[in-house]
């Protein structure tokens, strides 16, 4: 059986790759597209390390198919910081030493784009809710949340 | 070797699943679908996406109700005004389902063929009377959402048929629905319990219709009529929640396991049914 031929923007960029029906949007992006910023932890939706948009909507890309990617913008965390510019959540994370091994670090920044975004001043049980799904066995989430909030303060102007 | 294809009409996707060669899975959200595949539990030799046809993502009013295409994710039906105002116990119970990630792809349809005993949506579903529409070689059929599932991971679908929309009546005045589950954290964990009520009141505020539906205390959700009698007829007293929290405990049929006895899930049905029917009745009260 063919290899489907897929075609869709990362990040932007006009991206073509083929790939057979079962693997992942995961597998595609790590294996053969060398995007390895998301992080494959539990392969089945629990831990949000692979988390990516798609069309601006979270979701985990061990979830999707590579084929359902055609013709639906895809965002992931090697799109976040514009060269050596870091988002602002992303410096907040440093700042605030919200990580320990890194591991959850892209899933957690993807989802935390994602949420702000929508929700430009979230509160810290709209943040705690949102990140839910991104698991995290370092930190605690106290400094995540800290680092999530300070970001949001100073996106807005604060 | 796993074959793909996104077909553009129901059609083209009814055909495709009853020529499929094996075992034809329908792919929406595929949050429990990618599972399934990955660990083995389900070997496909064909995933029919049915994202391509027209309509089947999104949410729209039509005859003072609503038609939710099978499609369309949870995050989207929480972000539906009117959906949210008209039947907040569907919405609260669609949300319910899985992280921010998970309602990004998670679907009502998914979760009713799926046919997981615990599954959020479909007490509440039930409760709303809402139907699915069946599409099939035959054409459409709309047959309610209790018809569905027959037994854990079963569902009454012929091979070559899926589910293309639910329909949700109009609500009459005074009317509302709400859904309680019962897990012991806060966030993302399977029912124990999951109870959805979906009560009319008169304007004196006495119950003229009622719908009690229990979630993950049988092989099945089941539809509790003896519950919904105990409301029918009656304010929400206290005599009305004792019948109520009674019938909901007789008609339990649980299963002990990790996450509950067979004695405590029977016993929190009754509490759950009594604080479901509670949040209804406020909601209708004030409409």
């Amino acid at each position: 059986m063919s290899k489907h031929h897929v075609s869709t923007p990362i990040n932007g960029e006009p991206v073509e790759f083929l790939c057979e029906s079962q693997l992942t949007l995961l597998d595609v992006l790590r294996d053969e597209l060398h995007m390895t910023g998301s992080k494959e932890g539990c392969s089945s939706g629990d831990c949000g390390a692979c988390s990516v948009t798609v069309d601006g909507r979270l979701v985990c890309s061990c979830l999707m198919l590579a084929v359902e990617a055609e013709g639906h913008a895809i965002e992931t965390i090697e799109g976040m910081a514009h060269g050596n510019d870091l988002h602002p959540l992303q410096r907040k994370f440093l700042e605030h030493a919200a990580l320990q091994c890194g591991f959850c670090t892209p899933g957690l920044l993807v989802a935390a784009k994602a949420l702000l975004d929508r929700n430009p001043s979230p509160t810290e049980t709209e943040a705690r809710y949102w990140l839910a799904g991104n698991l995290c066995r370092c930190t605690g989430y106290d400094k995540v949340i800290r680092a999530v909030l300070d970001a949001a303060a100073e996106m807005r102007g604060e | 070797m796993l074959a793909y294809t996104a077909p553009t009409t129901v059609e083209d996707a009814v055909r495709a699943l009853a020529g499929a060669s094996g075992i034809a899975k329908i792919l929406s959200g595929g949050t429990d679908l990618l599972v399934q595949l990955r660990s083995g539990r389900a070997k496909p030799d064909l995933i029919v996406d049915i994202k391509k046809i027209p309509g089947i993502s999104g949410v729209r009013e039509r005859d003072g109700g609503f038609v939710i295409g099978a499609a369309t994710p949870g995050a989207v039906i929480g972000e539906h005004e009117g959906l949210r105002g008209a039947w907040p116990g569907i919405v609260e119970a669609a949300n319910l389902i899985g992280s921010t990630q998970i309602q990004g792809r998670a679907t009502l349809a998914g979760n009713l063929c799926n046919a997981s005993p615990a599954a959020d949506s479909v007490p509440a579903l039930i409760a709303a009377r809402a139907t699915c529409v069946v599409a099939g070689p035959n054409g459409r059929r709309e047959v309610p959402v209790e018809s569905i599932v027959t037994g854990p991971g079963r569902t009454s679908l012929g091979r070559d048929e899926f589910i293309g929309a639910f329909h949700l009546p109009k609500r009459p005045p005074r009317s509302a629905d709400a859904y309680l589950r019962f897990i012991p954290r806060t966030e993302m964990d399977i029912a124990v319990v999951g109870v959805g009520v979906n009560v009319t009141l008169d304007a004196g505020g006495v119950c003229t219709d009622a719908r009690v539906v229990l979630g993950a205390v049988a092989p099945t959700a089941i539809l509790v009529v003896e519950a919904a009698a105990a409301l029918v007829g009656r304010k929400l007293d206290e005599t009305a929640l004792d019948a109520l929290d009674q019938a909901a405990q007789r008609a339990c049929k649980p299963i002990d396991d990790k996450r509950g006895t067979i004695e405590y899930r029977t016993k929190v049905a009754g509490v759950m049914a009594r604080r479901t029917a509670t949040i209804a009745y406020e909601r209708a009260s004030q409409r």
